[in-house]
């Protein structure tokens, strides 16, 4: 099956309805607007608290054309396999007309990696039957940028002013070792990879995680017209790796797969990072030049397992 | 008998977060005889606010990002400051 | 209708079986796991009508939970303590989204330190959730309290809570009559929600509200929750013509002497009085309240203070939110005394919940009615009808002072 994700072939339909409450320039509504041309309107779409829901503006009015449960925290892996559950049921005994609408989540980096973490641990574990969407902006942006798990090293938030002293963990791969149908990551920057992986999903029955690079002006102190170009500068640097895993079987998407292999050079680090207010106090650090190498390096190990893992 | 929904409901409408084209200090201005039709603009737009078709944009809802003139790849829509004429 | 001879567990997963539940989310906890571990044999053999699903903590099963009766499902479950404790928050999205989840909790006692016996500390710190909350004092009030509870629940789509004393109840074998399955689907057809997450219905569902919105929703919520009190009586009213089985009230009384047996664990069929029926021309002095198993003992004790001289009568809350206050006021004569053994402990304040309630209610009735209680049977420890009879004189004497 061969999937266009040419832009003039994608869908009209708008999952956003303009006039949202999200900051200019947010990646929420952007990953938003594709996931809703890939998916259709039959979906229903499962929120925790994020940015995606302070974004909605107030009851009783929405800025999403899709059925929502915004439920706790905690809640979203054990919620969408309620939904998702229940749905099938529901139809099986023709109480509710078929077929069954895809059931995703559309949740942050703190609903995912760090308070959320065993609801979809475990949702991926039993291989319910629904999508998890991570938008990662690396902080808990709508509480006022804090840390997360997912806020990488050295990266300022108002919780770690000097800058985080400890890496990210790898959640993508965390997930792989679930072992389900489906995994990718994308970026806000290529959303036509973006869209064909959801494409794909759409079509697999299961458990399917996918995690989208979205960086955030206001936490990463950047203007509101840069959010594509920080995330294109992620990818092209390695800071940020495309790749996606069906059936465990891994394959690296371009252009990560170019400097993976070494064809293509990573761009500067040190850009990728000075353009992002959150690392100023790196950019001051006596020690900056040495940090940077190692942040490279962790770069180089990692784009370099995953291309061992594609191998496999 | 109909019953009532009581659960708490809100409905999709433009607009849900206010009128959010008087949060713009800048507006995007379509230059149409360089615009090639690539799409970038609409696709990046975190509003939905350009037009498919003709790139219209809705200053309504428009909030001034900045990120359709910035993605433009030649450079057919310029942001001009909220006051000042194109 | 046939009669078994089964534990509290099994009285409670027959019910659920014949329920015609859509989706079923569980997690081990002692003493429910047998509710669990029934109902997943039952799925096994192909008997549930609805999925079966095993999560991974309670917080999560009343997420699933939740979001099944948000599709329009009819949900269960059931925990115990430490359990009902961690779905907290959930229970509060459930009874705010008016999400009409049924779930047994099977009470035990919560820690530190680690106790694992009957008492109702668990279900009364859910007091403010928003939940309906039943009381059961029998097996036979275990398997009709699960079709009751769904009638209500989806009716007024507020959740309900069915408790019951873990071991004394959930594990004792005792008899008990099931109903025809025409009976039940009579009783109980599908539930038909007006609105249904999906995209034929629409909606985004709990988006944040302001003040008013958010006030009004809540207000509503809690007029409604007072509004069940008559649909728990129209349900109990049409459970009973159907079955032909009577049933307790709100709150019940036993006839003086405690020789009614309205616990139907002490004194076989005979469970006549209802609060309609008892009250003003009923000539106990002495009115014993508790909510649970342990009313069966102070039907002992009443008759026995009887007996001493002391005209006593047991009542036994039945339903304990929305709190039956005028119910309970109807039931005692002006100038009686009300003793409230309560299974629980009010911290900073004396006796326990129950105790609290039967004041507040009791304050305006104008029946000039002495009012004392305490906390007994915590942490499952017995409560011999010695016992009680020597803590109930106490009381008494405390009322006089």
């Amino acid at each position: 099956m061969s999937i266009s994700a040419k832009l003039t072939d994608m869908p009209d339909h708008e999952l956003i309805q303009r006039g949202t409450g999200a900051c200019a320039g947010c990646p929420s509504p952007m990953g938003l607007r594709i996931v809703g041309k890939a998916l259709g309107p039959d979906a229903i779409m499962v929120m925790t608290p994020s940015c995606a829901v302070a974004s909605i503006g107030m009851m009783p009015k929405s800025c999403y054309d899709v059925p929502v449960l915004n439920v706790c925290f905690a809640s979203a892996g054990a919620s969408a396999a309620g939904i998702s559950g229940a749905l099938d049921v529901q139809i099986a005994k023709g109480v509710i007309a078929g077929p069954k609408p895809v059931v995703f989540n559309w949740v942050g980096d703190g609903g995912t990696y760090d308070i959320g973490f065993q609801g979809v641990s475990a949702a991926a574990e039993r291989n319910d039957d629904f999508i998890h969407f991570c938008y990662n902006n690396e902080a808990y942006s709508n509480t006022g940028v804090q840390r997360s798990g997912a806020t990488p090293l050295h990266a300022a938030t108002t919780t770690t002013p000097a800058g985080k002293s400890e890496g990210k963990k790898s959640m993508p791969l965390l997930m792989l070792d679930h072992a389900p149908a489906y995994v990718a990551t994308a970026s806000i920057a290529y959303p036509q990879d973006f869209y064909k992986k959801i494409a794909k999903a759409k079509d697999i029955k299961g458990f399917r995680y996918i995690e989208l690079h979205a960086p955030c002006g206001p936490g990463w102190k950047f203007p509101a017209s840069e959010t594509v170009e920080i995330g294109r500068m992620a990818v092209k640097t390695g800071a940020w790796a495309l790749w996606e895993a069906e059936n465990g079987a891994l394959t690296i998407n371009a252009p990560t797969l170019q400097l993976a292999e070494g064809k293509t050079k990573p761009s500067s680090l040190e850009d990728y990072l000075k353009v992002q207010g959150r690392f100023a106090g790196l950019m001051k650090d006596a020690a900056k030049e040495q940090a940077i190498a190692v942040m490279a390096q962790g770069i180089e190990k990692e784009l370099a397992d995953l291309l061992a893992r594609s191998k496999r | 008998m109909t019953k009532e929904v009581l659960q708490p409901l809100a409905k999709p409408v433009y607009g849900a977060g206010g009128p959010t084209g008087t949060w713009r200090s800048q507006r995007p201005v379509l230059d149409k005889e360089k615009c090639t039709g690539c799409l970038l603009c609409w696709i990046y737009c975190p509003e939905a606010v350009i037009a498919r078709e003709d790139r219209a944009i809705d200053y309504e809802y428009c909030k001034g990002c900045g990120l359709c003139a910035r993605e433009c790849p030649v450079g057919a829509i310029a942001m001009i400051r909220e006051g000042e004429e194109a | 209708m046939s009669r078994e001879i089964a534990t509290g567990n099994t009285a409670c997963a027959l019910a659920v079986k014949a329920a015609n539940v859509d989706f079923i989310a569980v997690y081990p906890i002692t003493p429910q796991t047998t509710i669990s571990e029934k109902l997943a044999d039952y799925a096994a053999a192909g008997e549930l009508t609805g999925k079966y699903l095993t999560v991974e903590s309670e917080h999560s099963v009343m997420s699933a939970v939740a979001a099944a009766a948000a599709t329009g499902a009819r949900t269960f479950t059931a925990t115990s303590s430490q359990g009902l404790l961690y779905m907290h928050e959930i229970l509060h999205y459930a009874a705010g989204g008016r999400l009409p989840v049924v779930m047994v909790n099977v009470n035990r006692a919560v820690c530190a330190p680690w106790c694992l016996y009957a008492d109702h500390q668990d279900s009364v710190s859910q007091r403010d959730t928003g939940w309906l909350q039943f009381y059961c004092a029998s097996h036979q009030e275990i398997y009709d309290s699960i079709f009751l509870a769904y009638k209500v629940a989806e009716q007024m789509e507020i959740p309900v809570m069915i408790n019951y004393d873990g071991f004394l109840l959930s594990h004792s074998m005792l008899p008990f009559e099931t109903l025809e399955q025409e009976v039940i689907d009579s009783y109980l057809p599908a539930r038909q929600p007006a609105w249904r997450l999906h995209p034929q219905w629409g909606g985004t569902f709990s988006n944040v509200a302001g003040a008013a919105e958010y006030a009004a929703y809540r207000h509503k919520l809690a007029q409604d929750t007072l509004e069940a009190l008559p649909v728990i009586k129209a349900a109990i009213a049409e459970y009973e013509e159907l079955t032909g089985r009577p049933q307790p009230g709100l709150v019940q009384a036993g006839s003086k002497g405690g020789q009614a047996g309205g616990t139907g664990r002490t004194g076989g069929e005979g469970q006549a009085d209802s609060e309609s029926q008892t009250g003003g021309e009923s000539q106990a002095e002495v009115y014993l309240l508790s909510m649970g198993s342990m009313a069966a003992e102070m039907e002992l004790a009443a008759a026995e203070l009887t007996k001493q001289g002391i005209p006593a009568a047991a009542l036994k809350l039945r339903i304990y939110r929305p709190f039956p206050a005028e119910e309970l006021a109807a039931l005692l004569p002006a100038g009686s005394t009300l003793i409230v053994l309560d299974r629980n402990l009010a911290y900073g304040h004396s006796g326990g919940a129950l105790l609290m309630e039967a004041r507040s209610a009791l304050y305006n009735s104008g029946k000039n009615i002495k009012i004392a209680g305490s906390a007994v049977g915590i942490g499952g420890q017995d409560l011999p009808v010695s016992l009680l009879i020597e803590e109930i004189r106490r009381l008494l004497e405390v009322t006089k002072s």
